[in-house]
Formats: C-alpha cells, sequence, structure tokens
C-alpha cells in the first residue's frame, strides 16, 4: 500500500470526525433553542418543530457533505487510478 | 463492500445498460401513474372515504406552498407535489426487502436536480417573460450578477448531494450494521431512515419551490411593487 492511499484513508476519517463536529455543537444550539421557544409559547409549538426539523436537515447537510468527500477518497480517489 | 458511487448494470437492452435503481425508478413512475389514474377516476362533488384522503394529500401540499413561499398553488402544485411524492416513494422504498431507493444513486438525484433547474427557468420565463427572466439575475443590484449565475447552478448541486448524501448514508449505514450484526439490530437505523426519507423529499420540494418563488419574484418590474404604496402616499397629502 503507498503513501497515496494511507493519506487517502487519514483524509477520509478526518474529514467525517470534523465534518461531524460542526454540525453536532449547530444541532445542539437548535434543539436547545427550539425546546426553549416551545416552552415559551406552546401554541407555536407545530410551526417550531416543523422549522427545527427542516435547519436540522439543513445543517446535517454540511456533515453529509464530508461524507460524501470521505466516500469518494475512498472509492473513487481520482490520484489513485 | 461495493462502492455506494457506481452502480452496477444488471442487463442490457442494446446499447443501454438498466441498472437496479432504473428498474425501481419505472417500478415507482408506473405505481404512481396507474395509482393516480386509478384514484381519480370518478370524482364527485360529495367526497367518498377515499377521495376525502386524496383532497387531503393535495391540499396539504398546497397549504405547505402557500406557507413557504407565499405563492399561489396552482401553478406549482403539479410539479412540487409530483416530485414530493416520487422522492418520498423512492426514499420509502428501501422497507421492501431487497430493493435499494433509486435516491441512494447519483444519477437518479442528478436528474431530479436538472429537472429543478430547468423548472426554475420554466416558471421564470412563464411568470415574468424572458426580461423577468433575466432580470432576475440582478435583484437586489447589478453587481451581483456573477454571483447569482453561479448561485443558480451550485444551489441545485448542493440539492442533489444533500438528497443523495442522506439516502445514501442510510442505505449505507444499514447495510454495514446489518453484515456486523444481522437480524432485528438494523430496524431502529431503518425507523430513523423513514423520517430522513420523509423530511429530504420535504426539503427537496420546499427548496424547489423557493428557488422558483425567489425568481418569480425577482423578475417582477419594479412598477408593480411601488404600487400599493403610491395611492397611500396620494392620501396623506
Amino acid at each position: 500500500m503507498d503513501y497515496l492511499s494511507i493519506a487517502s484513508i487519514f483524509c477520509a476519517a478526518f474529514a467525517v470526525s470534523f465534518g461531524a463536529l460542526g454540525p453536532a455543537l449547530a444541532e445542539g444550539r437548535a434543539v436547545a433553542a427550539a425546546m426553549d421557544a416551545i416552552a415559551r409559547q406552546p401554541e407555536a409549538g407545530n410551526t417550531i418543530s416543523r422549522t427545527l426539523f427542516v435547519g436540522l436537515a439543513m445543517i446535517e447537510t454540511t456533515a453529509i457533505y464530508c461524507l460524501v468527500i470521505a466516500l469518494l477518497l475512498l472509492f473513487a480517489n481520482p490520484l489513485l487510478g | 463492500m461495493d462502492s455506494p458511487l457506481d452502480s452496477v448494470a444488471l442487463f442490457h437492452i442494446g446499447p443501454v445498460a438498466i441498472t437496479q435503481a432504473i428498474l425501481t425508478t419505472w417500478a415507482i413512475m408506473a405505481v404512481l401513474v396507474l395509482g393516480a389514474y386509478l384514484l381519480s377516476r370518478n370524482l364527485v362533488l360529495m367526497p367518498s372515504k377515499r377521495q376525502a384522503a386524496l383532497e387531503l394529500i393535495v391540499s396539504t401540499i398546497d397549504i405547505q406552498i402557500r406557507e413557504t413561499t407565499g405563492a399561489e398553488p396552482a401553478p406549482y402544485r403539479g410539479f412540487i407535489g409530483t416530485l414530493f411524492l416520487f422522492i418520498l416513494v423512492a426514499n420509502w422504498s428501501s422497507l421492501l426487502p431487497g430493493v435499494e431507493p433509486p435516491t441512494a444513486t447519483l444519477e437518479t438525484d442528478a436528474a431530479l436536480a436538472v429537472l429543478v433547474f430547468l423548472s426554475v427557468i420554466w416558471f421564470g420565463v412563464r411568470g415574468t417573460g424572458w426580461g423577468g427572466y433575466f432580470r432576475s439575475f440582478a435583484a437586489p443590484n447589478p453587481v451581483m450578477i456573477p454571483l447569482n449565475m453561479m448561485e443558480s447552478i451550485t444551489r441545485v448541486f448542493s440539492m442533489f448531494v444533500r438528497l443523495f448524501g442522506n439516502v445514501m448514508s442510510g442505505v449505507f449505514v444499514i447495510g454495514i450494521v446489518a453484515s456486523l450484526a444481522g437480524l432485528l439490530v438494523p430496524i431502529p437505523l431503518m425507523a430513523l431512515d423513514l423520517l430522513t426519507g420523509l423530511v429530504q423529499a420535504y426539503i427537496f420540494a420546499v427548496l424547489a419551490m423557493v428557488f422558483i418563488s425567489a425568481t418569480v419574484e425577482d423578475g417582477r418590474p419594479e412598477t408593480a411593487d411601488a404600487d400599493p404604496s403610491t395611492p397611500s402616499r396620494e392620501m396623506e397629502r
């Protein structure tokens, strides 16, 4: 196994792990803010949770991008041929 | 392990390679079209249970379109509703044993994203004409033209990667867990996958609607916006 494939594997692992950090923190903040809002205003719960779900999926997308990059590195690496 | 990025051809019809995703897509299309035809064949004024359920679906889509963009749903109902229903059925088709959702392959998602890209042009041109469509690129001010042109492509690309990544990662994770633990263990993940599939279908449809209505809104001539304020100004004088 040459250096290029070892580097690819390490980079894929780093991409997923660091790519998961940011979205995890952001989703925690979003959920906390939504809980706060629902506790203050329970009658707006429907709208808040719908917007929350869409927002969470948007935030999660950044992690998914990192996953796609990692899979590209592992399975479709253009440098490895 | 198979790469989730390429798809394997099952058989060939002439030069055309047929993959599992194509078969599933056509099956879903047949089910949706036949179902829509059979279920809506004899509509009556006093709805039966079946028709009430159908009307519930349509009115929910209408409400969502109106709430998210404020646009009148009639011209968009068909496209946005079909997009939502197709992606939803495609995402949930993984419930059938042996079926991999077609949205977990690059080609299906790319085709859907291209559809959204073309429909933005179509609805933009139909709403405000070619002039209005081109004016929508200079929306806040003409400095933004290069950015807006780039955005019209990148936002569609990000929709495509978002749908692909979410569905594919669900399938991938379930495959890994099933190969490690086997029976019953992947079930909670599959339940989570159902939620992801629903949310992703909703997001895809809502984003398509937002892009379309933003293009139509930006393409409107300035005078149309100023109209409601003119009478009030005269009244103040």
